[in-house]
């Protein structure tokens, strides 16, 4: 299981990669094991905005639609139109080639509300 | 929950594990999409222990078996095996099954694993005289071995001539060793067999299977790429695509139900729908825009309200997104454009001829 240390998580397991006032989001190789082979991705549009923890797409696998949320509040500012004709990129890479959307952070301090790598493979650890 | 006899061969395989009718199974081991691919091109084996099997002796067994389904087991030859509805009077679906005739009094019942207690009261509550009834659910581990190379790979382990027999017949004998009932059926369309054998060689077998299609391609596969692979070939799920409100001439399954029998449970009802119509029928549909169907999506046309959904999936094969559902039969001709409701939003799909994969 990668759990990559430069990362914050969620309970809902998507990570965020933090650069300046903008980030990078995805789910954690957890989370794509757990859904199975990825055949489809909702996500949404360039301008659109969000709270924190609040539904921004929907991830299928062959048997499972999942809902992904927001691990901290923005504006989206890139999504990952590969994934549209390349769904599996989210098992395949899903800290890299599989990241779903960009934003731009509505507020930093919200980050304090999310794992370390550390935290989170210990969450990964008690829920098993 | 209850445990096959494989239950730690699966573990040990890394298999997820799902409930699944009131048993503990594997929903995949490697991959849906891999296990799929391997049916459908190499071979897959299936671990179906769960389904139910109800077993019938005496005089009074083929008129029994005769009252309670709507299909013909009169024709059946020993040896020979029967796809078929288990109705109620109003038409309504109890089951849809399999049998075997085991000998001229003798006939097997395989059902589906959900369903098995309910079908057992029910034949019991419905059966003649001079027939004895049982559940031999606990007796019967069943393996599935399916895909274009299950004959080489069984013939290996086994002495039963496999080019001779023929899809929907049976024979007794031994694979590795074992005694078995070696069915040729399948719920994937392709080339396959089912093995019917006690619980405590069911591990032995699975291995044995396992070690000769290594050089094949052999994959273990989950009930996930058993789903993909029914639908492709449009074969109905009980709960999914028929149950007790549904009847099988909506169903598309019209096939199996024989009028000529001159009794059965449900006959009335469906003879009357026969011939004075019914108002929906089971298709298939593949979506245009992207997306996909999932059992009970609503289905429209022309942003009216014309059925729903009750199978839908991303096909491996096709590498598109397939579906089946119920809609008025006005709006069910080959290419009717519908739309499936998927949050809230209408995306466009087309009604399709099935199977979606020949």
């Amino acid at each position: 299981m990668q759990i990559p240390e430069e990362l914050f998580y969620s309970e809902d397991h998507e990570w965020i990669l933090v650069e300046g006032d903008e980030a990078t989001i995805g789910i954690t190789d957890y989370a794509q094991k757990e859904l199975g082979d990825v055949v489809f991705v909702e996500l949404p549009e360039v301008g659109d905005e969000f709270d924190q923890f609040d539904d921004f797409g929907v991830i299928e696998s062959v048997k499972a639609v999942s809902d992904v949320y927001a691990p901290a509040s923005g504006k989206v500012i890139a999504i990952n139109e590969e994934l549209f004709d390349r769904p599996e990129l989210i098992n395949e890479e899903p800290y890299e080639g599989g990241w779903l959307i960009k934003i731009k952070l509505a507020d930093k301090t919200e980050l304090d509300q999310l794992m370390d790598d550390q935290d989170y493979e210990r969450f990964l650890e008690e829920g098993e | 929950m209850k445990k096959t006899p494989l239950n730690q061969v699966h573990r040990e395989l890394g298999a997820k594990l799902i409930e699944f009718g009131g048993w503990e199974m594997p929903v995949q081991y490697t991959g849906i999409l891999q296990e799929h691919q391997a049916v459908r091109e190499k071979c897959g084996l299936f671990d179906v222990s769960h389904m139910g099997e109800i077993h019938f002796a005496g005089p009074g067994a083929l008129a029994t078996i005769q009252h309670l389904i709507t299909n013909d087991a009169a024709r059946l030859k020993v040896g020979q095996i029967l796809y078929t509805p288990m109705c109620y009077p109003d038409g309504g679906i109890v089951d849809d099954l399999l049998v075997y005739r085991l000998g001229e009094e003798e006939f097997l019942m395989v059902v589906n694993a959900a369903n098995t207690d309910k079908d057992f009261e029910w034949v019991k509550d419905n059966s003649f005289e001079d027939v004895k009834i049982t559940n031999q659910s606990a007796d019967y581990a069943q393996l599935a071995l399916q895909g274009p190379e299950a004959k080489n790979i069984l013939q290996q382990l086994t002495e039963i001539k496999l080019d001779d027999l023929k899809y929907y017949w049976f024979e007794r004998g031994e694979v590795a060793g074992t005694e078995v009932i070696l069915s040729r059926t399948g719920y994937t369309g392709e080339l396959g067999y089912e093995i019917y054998l006690k619980t405590e060689d069911a591990v032995r077998v699975w291995n044995r299977l396992m070690e000769t299609g290594k050089e094949y391609g052999l994959l273990p596969a989950g009930l996930g790429a058993r789903d993909t692979l029914r639908l492709e070939k449009k074969f109905c799920l009980y709960g999914n695509d028929i149950d007790e409100n549904r009847h099988p001439l909506e169903a598309g399954l019209g096939w199996t139900v024989k009028f000529s029998k001159k009794d059965f449970i449900g006959r009335e009802t469906l003879l009357k729908y026969k011939e004075e119509g019914y108002d929906e029928k089971l298709v298939g549909f593949k979506l245009i825009e992207r997306g996909i169907a999932r059992h009970g999506y609503k289905i429209k046309a022309n942003g009216e309200d014309i059925g729903i959904v009750t199978s839908g999936s991303f096909s491996p094969t096709l590498r598109e997104s397939i579906g089946l559902g119920y809609v008025k039969r006005e709006k069910a001709g080959i290419g009717q454009e519908i739309e499936i409701v998927i949050r809230k939003r209408p995306v466009a799909a087309e009604i399709v001829e099935t199977p979606f994969v020949k």
